[in-house]
């Protein structure tokens, strides 16, 4: 089925975003409302899409929209198309949907900034890049989407770059970035001169033929890139840091949706990994150990943005341990991307509507019993939180739940020792998740005499209020009849479907994870309800608090590892450059300006010299005729 | 004795006629019309006459692949694509030929003369140039649809001859430019010369001029192979003569640095895209299966061409006379697309000049602009620090040196790309190592200039970069826009290139 519908969704954003760039001042005025319309236009037209494909039987309902052959070079042919399939509609509709919200939402939170425009246009533009990163057709396609949303990112996060640690944290995310998009670009590279195409049908076609050793190594690839983007270990140093841009960014792109892109490239990837079972199990190991990083990150963190981006990471943790389980996790990794989407995002927004009644504080240590000055914060935040530790009926429970049972039912050691990382993993999500809402919401004042906390403004409540209903409802609609996994079956269950033996009953595995769960807040509420609180971080404290507060040592080790062995590397590259290379191509350049100089010689002025040397040219021809006659 | 009156189809030579018309309304304009209005009136009718001619190009797409003018022209595919490659770099050209500054206001006058003082002095400006342009035009026009060997000849004189006198005309450094212009005449007088004489051998082998019948006999394979070899060889070396290939290329250095640089833009663009139409209809056509024959030649003359031309490059420190030895460089990188004699290296060909041709106008373009009191400043050490004063016009030449240098993202990229990659698939290896190595050399040239304007601090005679009159920038914005589509968005071009690129005998 073509439609020739879908190419607006990206150019309404991106045009309305070149004019909010363009525009200047005088746009001012009318700027953001301009931005909110077009991201919900976009909105409107993924809604239609998406009721046209529900009109259709599962087997026709991906839609391809092809806009112009891009290159065409010899046996190298990329077209710019665009694909919505049952995959990319969940994405489309939750970056424009949440995307939209979060525009409303901006237009208060941002209208004391003189910068208001400049900050729409970026989000436009982010949201354009990003639907184009989960409607290209191919991963050439994708790629100009994943630069784009790295470059959108790395903007708004030094939005306020006139304080240089901002610009600084905007550099760092947009360098570690890189890091993950060489990945995707070897990928790629790899693709191509394997099966000469880089489109994912023609590569979903060859990769049955294609070697074990080739798809490991374009999977080993892909994991890289995905871990880059969706800050999983080890690139995953630049997510705290990313809290530098303002709320509302944080909520969409580092919470929602662009974080979320690993997850998505390695789902839309699945006929490599299935096929590429060390690089699956390279996923699932990245997986666990993200999210069980993340969640320790968490339980130290004062600032309530940065533990909240902590949190981030270790659900995209389990995400990514999700889809590395093949067949059976598709499904469940984008259900919790999508009900993650939802309750991240509402928190985010709550965050930022708490810092915007407490003069931008982050410090949570600052904070206290602001359950009654912001009422609808408190409730909105509070049921995003009962979804993200997984309390039935919330819908977090339903998508995590799912993945602690996959996981769980892997087989063998490898299944118990995941399954324990993820139960154990929702136990500290329990844990620090419970410390937020306590540090924030409950007990005594701590907050400074000029704050005047007080409830946010409609337009920023009611977004996150739509967001709060979507934690609830999500996780029962999407499992209700598997309808997400029947949905989903056509992109990501075409290899058949493989039963496992189940380890424990379903009824079990959710009685433990609620059980863990409960032990989670328990000793939160021990810790920090029974005993008062400093609005001082205490510095007494165990080795081991030290070291999780400075974020389990990842900025040490990076220098450690890369930064200081790169510096070191990078001077004796100098000084071999110097002395060796320098002195070579002098050697050969020297050589090529001597040679220059020499036969520049040859070009004396006099026109006498000049028709001679055509002569010898004419000459030295008939003579290599001759040659040849004879 | 009967005398057949020749049967002309005015429509498929319409392109041609409407320049030749344009060309002799301009002669009598500067008869009839006052001298102040003269400038206006030349400028609209050389334009109108390129435009009309590039519609008809354009309108007579459809009918192309017929022989008109009894069998002396051929209008194919190919040759329509020339024809308006050669249109559209002459309407940008046009522009910046206009901007008066550059042409001398009384070519009679004695450099330094009284005459010559007055003559500026009154405001006297140079408006030949325009029908002088159009006849160069109109021989470029018919060069690469000749389809026997008078008519190739007479093309080859009617494009020259104008150049000649274009070449001579520049308002500063005179002495220079008439110098530059009677070492084009001399040489070009010379290489003529040989053309002719091929023409003859090959007359002589066929026993007719017209491309048909010679590759008849050629196909045939009866005639004595001697006289076939001289034939080519001679003809070739006008040919190449025209293009600059080395080791007939000495004319152009001395010709690009003392020619008004206007000129020099539209003589180094349009003249190879006409000389290589010409060139390739002959060896596609023509001479495809005496290959072996004339392709070993070729591959050497190619592999030292772009040697000799990215060399020699390096050591220039003039900026005009840099751009003539990158000229004869690419003129090497198009020879491997004569070379690889296929239907991929004609499309690659097509592309490489039309790329080429507009980044190179737009590259003289933004020559014109860097002054001193004295007019032009051509002495790179004297470009250093442009960037810091004038980062738009430093960003822009910059921009053109990376499409010559064939950076990927510019247009220059995509030609050689595609002109090596089918050179390669004819099995020309050899050709294709020395063309991708010699591509280094000359990307260390062109980056040279580049760190030149911003990386280096200015001397204390800096110039200054005038700010340019609104033709200019019309040029050089043309230019620009063409050369940054071409590279990002290749496609619709070579899509459009790719069906009529096939040559009819």
């Amino acid at each position: 089925m073509t439609s020739n519908l879908i190419v607006y969704l990206i150019a309404i954003p991106l045009f309305s975003s070149a004019v909010l760039l363009l525009s200047g001042r005088k746009a001012n005025k009318w700027g953001h409302l301009l931005g909110t319309l077009a991201s919900a236009s976009s909105f409107g037209v993924s809604a239609y899409l998406f009721t046209q494909m529900l009109a259709q039987p599962a087997e026709d309902r991906a839609m391809t929209q092809k806009l112009f052959s891009w290159i065409s070079v010899g046996s190298f042919n990329v077209d710019a198309s665009l694909l919505l399939d049952q995959l990319s509609i969940c994405f489309v509709l939750l970056i424009t949907g949440v995307g939209t919200l979060i525009h409303i939402y901006s237009i208060s939170y941002m209208s004391h900034d003189l910068d208001r425009r400049r900050f729409f246009a970026y989000l436009n533009l982010f949201i354009a890049a990003m639907l184009l990163l989960v409607l290209g057709d191919s991963y050439l396609n994708l790629y100009v989407g994943w630069e784009g949303v790295g470059l959108a990112s790395y903007l708004l996060i030094g939005f306020w770059n006139e304080k240089p640690t901002y610009a600084t944290a905007a550099k760092k995310a947009f360098v570690m970035n890189r890091v993950g998009d060489l990945g995707l670009s070897l990928a790629i590279m790899i693709a191509f001169a394997s099966m000469g195409t880089v489109s994912f049908a023609g590569i979903k076609e060859a990769a049955p033929q294609a070697s074990t050793t080739t798809l490991t190594a374009i999977g080993i690839m892909l994991l890289i890139a995905a871990a880059g983007k969706s800050a999983q270990f080890p690139l995953q140093a630049w997510l705290g840091d990313a809290m530098a841009g303002p709320t509302p960014v944080s909520a969409l792109i580092h919470a929602a949706t662009m974080v979320t892109a690993g997850v998505y490239l390695i789902t839309r990837s699945n006929f490599i990994f299935d096929a590429a079972p060390t690089a699956q199990l390279l996923v699932v190991i990245v997986g666990a150990i993200t999210l069980l990083f993340g969640a320790v990150i968490g339980t130290a963190k004062d600032d309530i943005k940065k533990a909240l981006a902590a949190s981030t990471m270790s659900q995209i943790g389990y995400m990514t341990l999700a889809a590395g389980l093949g067949p059976v996790g598709y499904a469940f990794a984008i259900m919790h991307l999508l009900t993650h989407g939802f309750f991240k995002a509402g928190m985010f927004l709550g965050a930022g509507s708490v810092m915007h009644g407490m003069n931008d504080e982050v410090n949570m240590r600052k904070y206290g019993a602001l359950r009654k000055f912001m009422p609808i914060t408190f409730i909105t935040f509070g049921l995003g939180y009962l979804a993200i530790i997984g309390i039935p009926p919330f819908a977090g429970f339903y998508s995590k739940d799912m993945i602690i049972e996959t996981a769980l039912n892997a087989g063998g050691i490898k299944g118990i020792l995941l399954g324990s990382a993820a139960l154990f993993g929702a136990g500290l999500t329990a844990f620090y998740m419970t410390r937020v809402m306590i540090l924030t919401f409950t007990g005594t004042k701590r907050w400074d005499d000029d704050a005047h906390p007080h409830e946010s403004p409609i337009l920023m409540w009611l977004p996150m209020a739509i967001l709060a209903i979507g934690s609830v409802v999500s996780g029962f609609l999407f499992t209700r009849g598997d309808a997400l996994v029947h949905w989903l079956e056509p992109v990501v269950a075409s290899h058949g479907h493989e039963e496992h033996s189940e380890l424990l009953p379903p009824i079990v595995v959710s009685g433990i994870a609620l059980t863990i769960v409960l032990i989670g807040i328990s000793i939160a509420v021990m810790m920090y309800v029974r005993r008062p609180i400093e609005d001082v971080a205490p510095e007494n404290v165990s080795a081991l608090t030290r070291i999780v507060r400075q974020d389990l040592l990842q900025d040490a080790a990076n220098e450690a590892i890369f930064m200081r062995p790169g510096q070191a590397l990078t001077k004796t590259l100098i000084a071999v450059d110097e002395k060796v290379i320098d002195g070579a191509v002098h050697g050969v350049g020297a050589m090529a300006i001597g040679s220059g100089s020499e036969l520049r010689k040859s070009q004396t002025g006099y026109v006498r010299s000049y028709s001679a040397l055509i002569l010898v040219g004419a000459a030295a021809i008939v003579l290599g005729i001759w040659v040849i006659t004879q | 004795m009967d005398f057949n009156s020749p049967t002309l189809e005015y429509s498929l030579l319409a392109p041609i006629l409407i320049i030749l018309a344009g060309a002799l309304i301009g002669v009598l304009i500067e008869a009839f019309v006052g001298k102040t209005r003269r400038p206006v009136v030349q400028l609209s009718v050389a334009l109108a006459a390129l435009v009309l001619a590039l519609i008809q190009v354009i309108r007579i797409r459809e009918l192309s692949s017929t022989t008109a003018a009894m069998g002396s022209v051929v209008i194919d595919g190919p040759g329509l694509l020339f024809q308006g490659a050669i249109l559209i770099i002459a309407i940008i050209s046009i522009f910046l030929i206009a901007d008066q500054d550059n042409f001398t206001s009384s070519p009679a006058a004695l450099p330094g003369s009284d005459e010559e003082r007055q003559a500026t002095q009154s405001g006297t400006v140079l408006t030949e140039i325009y029908p002088l342009t159009l006849f160069a035009v109109a021989g470029m026009l018919l060069f690469p649809v000749a389809s026997d060997l008078i008519t190739l000849f007479v093309a080859l004189e009617v494009l020259s001859l104008p150049l000649y006198l274009m070449a001579g005309l520049s308002r500063h450094r005179r002495l220079a430019s008439q110098e530059a212009a009677l070492k084009y005449f001399l040489l070009g007088a010379f290489s003529s010369a040989f053309f002719l004489f091929g023409s003859a051998y090959l007359y002589g082998y066929a026993g007719t001029v017209s491309f048909a019948g010679i590759h008849a006999a050629v196909v045939g394979g009866t005639g004595n192979d001697v006289i076939l070899l001289l034939g080519i060889a001679f003809v070739s070396i006008g040919l190449l003569f025209k293009v600059s290939a080395v080791p007939f290329h000495a004319w152009s250095p001395d010709v690009y640095q003392g020619a008004p640089t206007p000129i020099t833009g539209f003589m180094a663009a349009a003249t190879k895209i006409a000389a290589f139409g010409a060139m390739l209809r002959l060896f596609y056509t023509v001479l495809a299966e005496a290959q072996w024959q004339w392709r070993p030649f070729f591959m050497v003359i190619a592999i030292i061409t772009m040697i000799f031309g990215s060399l020699v490059a390096i050591s220039q420190r003039d900026v005009k006379r840099m751009l003539a030895y990158s000229s004869i460089a690419h003129a090497g990188f198009l020879l491997t697309g004569v070379i690889a004699l296929n239907k991929a290296g004609l499309e690659a060909s097509i592309y490489y000049l039309f790329a080429y041709g507009v980044a190179t106008v737009g590259a003289f373009g933004i020559v014109t602009l860097v002054r001193d009191s004295s007019g032009e400043v051509s002495d790179l050490n004297r470009w250093a620090g442009l960037g810091k004063r004038s980062p738009w016009v430093a960003s822009a030449f910059a921009f053109f040196l990376l499409a010559f240098a064939g950076i990927p993202l510019t247009s220059g990229f995509i030609g050689k790309f595609a002109i090596f990659s089918a050179a390669y698939e004819s099995g020309a290896t050899a050709v294709v190592i020395v063309g991708v190595l010699s591509s280094a050399i000359a990307a260390f040239f062109y980056i040279r200039v580049i760190v030149l304007m911003f990386f280096t601090d200015a001397t204390e005679d800096g110039t200054s970069v005038v700010i340019p009159s609104i033709l200019t920038r019309l040029t050089i914005a043309i230019s620009l826009v063409i050369t940054v589509a071409l590279g990002v968005f290749p496609a619709p071009l070579l899509d459009f290139i790719k069906p009529l690129a096939i040559f009819i005998r």
